[in-house]
């Protein structure tokens, strides 16, 4: 009974939202929010205000430029198709198994999420190399040297963002109403059938939403890249990576491709809406 | 809605019965029953909550693993602990109804209807002829294109229904099918689903905790109890010889089929009923023993049901005895055993009995 006009006071601030949002602030709070929104958006205004908009069009047509950006949109797209391919079944195990160490497994998927890049990379090197763990009999047995192409690229970019995908897809597995999938089995399909007509219909929201971002994850990929895979023009040098090393003769060009990389980025934004925070708890 | 009778499954000669023995443990709770449903036969399931019904269900569908026993169907073994079979759930001949409906949300209506025929083998095309016959049959032939959001509770029902008969099942498994219904579709859809489970000629198990439902659409009831089956018997046998208390409950219910006019419903075996809502058409008239009074003589004023009767039998059962009138209409009532013996009842005798029309329900069939 106390609760009720509780409940009708909130409900009448909520719709005018101004009214909920300013009434339980603290002054003090104000100077140091406005100071991290400043913080946030400065850069992004330098980057639009230096621009050199008047030979952008011409900028975005060189060849140095649109090679990087044709390697960059063909390296993420491949890195995020592996990482569909191997991540789904990846989440599907996480979240429709157990076993033990479960929870080991998932915390090592997580650990490229806060492993800086650049470990990322030498790891890669490390394990893929001519020399690496694997890379020596890739080498041996195959002639197959990665490091330092096209090919290392693509492993890097999966490397850094496959993360973001298992998480994402396993959280929509674990928020899917799983009595569909026994409907289906009883009505004759076997596993693979109710995985590939119910299960996969189902969360195919949750993994266009991971597969966005993952996507986004390895079009900015810089420190593995550079490290496992090198920068030379037109086979390894993506966006990012040119963006660094032509910052000192060209910093026009810099800027170009950065704005690329801010679209990109706001782009994804926006087409992910509010997907992003649910898809990602876990 | 055809009338033709819906096969179970291509015959092979041998009979279609379901024999069960088994034991289910979930959690701390374990199920044990022994039954037997023949071809074309319904059996109902009825019970309290957690009594065990559905995770009986779930077994039979192989959704649950057996501790112990054997399950068989048409001469099939689907599940025999003892010589280590478990015939995993896709390949058992079985249509389950789930009490949710479970229906594919993104799937159309017909398609959902077609999911079990294509798993099964068919062709796109063959499935969703065969899904549209079965829409066409339970009254959903204009919507064959809707998604299971745009459908309301009724229409989801029976097409869940449809997706599981499509399939052919030679054993039929409705859990609560009536259950998540408004009043009003629910008695609509009973006298459908009756119809439909009427011409099924597998073996068909619902559970339920309506004796309704249970009288309605049951040639046979098992009660269900903390997991143990208490009583079995037809319909009759169980509401006029309950076991205990608990059954006497679940299963009494006086249950007439009749023809409406105005506010009198005259019964197919004789008799007649006032009821309380002008009614029209064939009908079920419905009451609990309860709401039976019993008088020596002709009681005096008016009351509207009230008929000469003779005493059959007397069952006790807890505080109450449960007394079967030879009508017509033949009918269940309550006493307390005080009035019992203030009316000094035994077989033979002739009593007048007495209904109140607020009492009884009427649901057009």
């Amino acid at each position: 009974m106390t609760q009720r006009p509780t409940r009708r006071l909130t409900r009448r601030f909520q719709r005018r939202p101004g009214v909920l949002a300013t009434a339980g602030m603290p002054g003090v709070l104000w100077l140091p929010a406005g100071l991290a929104l400043v913080f946030l958006t400065l850069p992004l205004v330098a980057l639009l205000v230096r621009a050199p908009w008047r030979t952008l069009p011409g900028e975005l047509a060189s060849p140095v430029i649109r090679d990087a950006l044709w390697l960059s949109l063909l390296c993420a797209t491949l890195a995020t198709a592996a990482c569909l391919l191997l991540g789904v079944p990846l989440a599907w195990a996480l979240a429709r198994t157990s076993f033990r160490g479960l929870r080991v497994v998932r915390a090592l998927v997580t650990v490229p999420l806060v492993l800086p890049p650049v470990v990322g990379g030498l790891a890669l090197l490390l394990a893929l190399g001519r020399r690496g763990v694997l890379g020596r009999y890739l080498d041996a047995w195959f002639g197959l040297t990665l490091p330092f192409s096209t090919a290392a690229v693509v492993l890097a970019e999966a490397f850094v963002a496959m993360p973001f995908l298992v998480i994402a897809v396993e959280g929509a597995l674990r928020g899917m109403d799983r009595g569909v999938e026994e409907a289906a089995a009883t009505l004759g399909a076997s596993r693979w059938t109710v995985f590939r007509r119910v299960t996969l219909p189902l969360v195919a929201p949750g993994i266009a939403a991971g597969g966005v971002l993952c996507w986004a994850r390895a079009m900015g990929e810089f420190g593995a890249t550079i490290m496992f895979a090198g920068s030379s023009p037109g086979r390894t040098q993506t966006v990012p990576l040119q963006v660094y090393l032509v910052l000192e003769q060209d910093p026009g060009g810099a800027i170009v491709l950065s704005l690329v990389l801010l679209v990109v980025a706001v782009t994804v934004l926006v087409g992910l809406r509010g997907r992003w925070v649910g898809g990602l708890a876990p | 809605m055809t009338a033709a009778p819906i096969t179970a499954a291509p015959g092979d000669g041998s009979p279609v019965t379901l024999e069960v023995a088994l034991r289910v443990r979930r959690g701390g709770f374990e199920v044990a029953a022994e039954l037997t449903v023949g071809a074309g036969e319904v059996l109902a399931l009825v019970g309290p909550n957690g009594a065990g019904k559905t995770t009986l269900l779930r077994a039979l569908a192989g959704l649950e693993p057996l501790a112990a026993g054997r399950v068989s169907l048409a001469g099939t073994v689907l599940d025999d602990v003892a010589a280590g079979v478990r015939v995993p759930v896709e390949r058992r001949p079985v249509g389950y109804v789930f009490q949710d409906y479970r229906l594919f949300p993104h799937l159309s209506a017909l398609d959902n209807v077609a999911f079990g025929p294509r798993a099964r083998g068919a062709g796109r095309a063959a499935a969703r002829a065969v899904a549209a016959e079965w829409l066409d049959r339970v009254g959903l032939a204009g919507y064959a294109g809707r998604r299971p959001a745009a459908l309301s509770g009724g229409q989801a029902q029976r097409v869940a229904l449809a997706r599981a008969l499509a399939g052919q099942p030679a054993l039929l498994l409705l859990d609560e099918p009536l259950a998540a219904l408004d009043a009003g579709t629910r008695s609509a859809l009973r006298g459908q689903l009756r119809r439909l489970v009427g011409s099924y000629d597998g073996c068909c198990l619902v559970v339920t905790h309506d004796p309704l439902d249970a009288l309605v659409l049951a040639g046979q009831i098992a009660v269900l109890d903390s997991g143990r089956i208490v009583q079995t018997g037809t319909p009759a046998e169980v509401a006029r010889r309950p076991r205990t208390d608990h059954v006497a409950r679940l299963v009494g219910l006086n249950l007439y089929r009749g023809s409406g006019a105005g506010r009198v419903v005259r019964l197919a075996g004789g008799g007649a009923f006032t009821v309380g809502e002008p009614v029209a058409g064939p009908a079920f008239v419905a009451f609990p023993p309860t709401a039976v009074a019993i008088y020596r003589s002709r009681p005096d004023g008016s009351p509207r049901n009230c008929w000469p009767a003779t005493v059959v039998e007397l069952e006790p059962h807890g505080g109450t005895v449960r007394v079967l009138l030879a009508g017509p209409p033949e009918v269940l009532a309550d006493v307390t055993a005080a009035a019992l013996a203030d009316l000094g009842l035994v077989p033979g005798q002739p009593v007048w009995a007495v209904v109140k029309a607020v009492e009884i329900s009427v649901y057009p069939e």
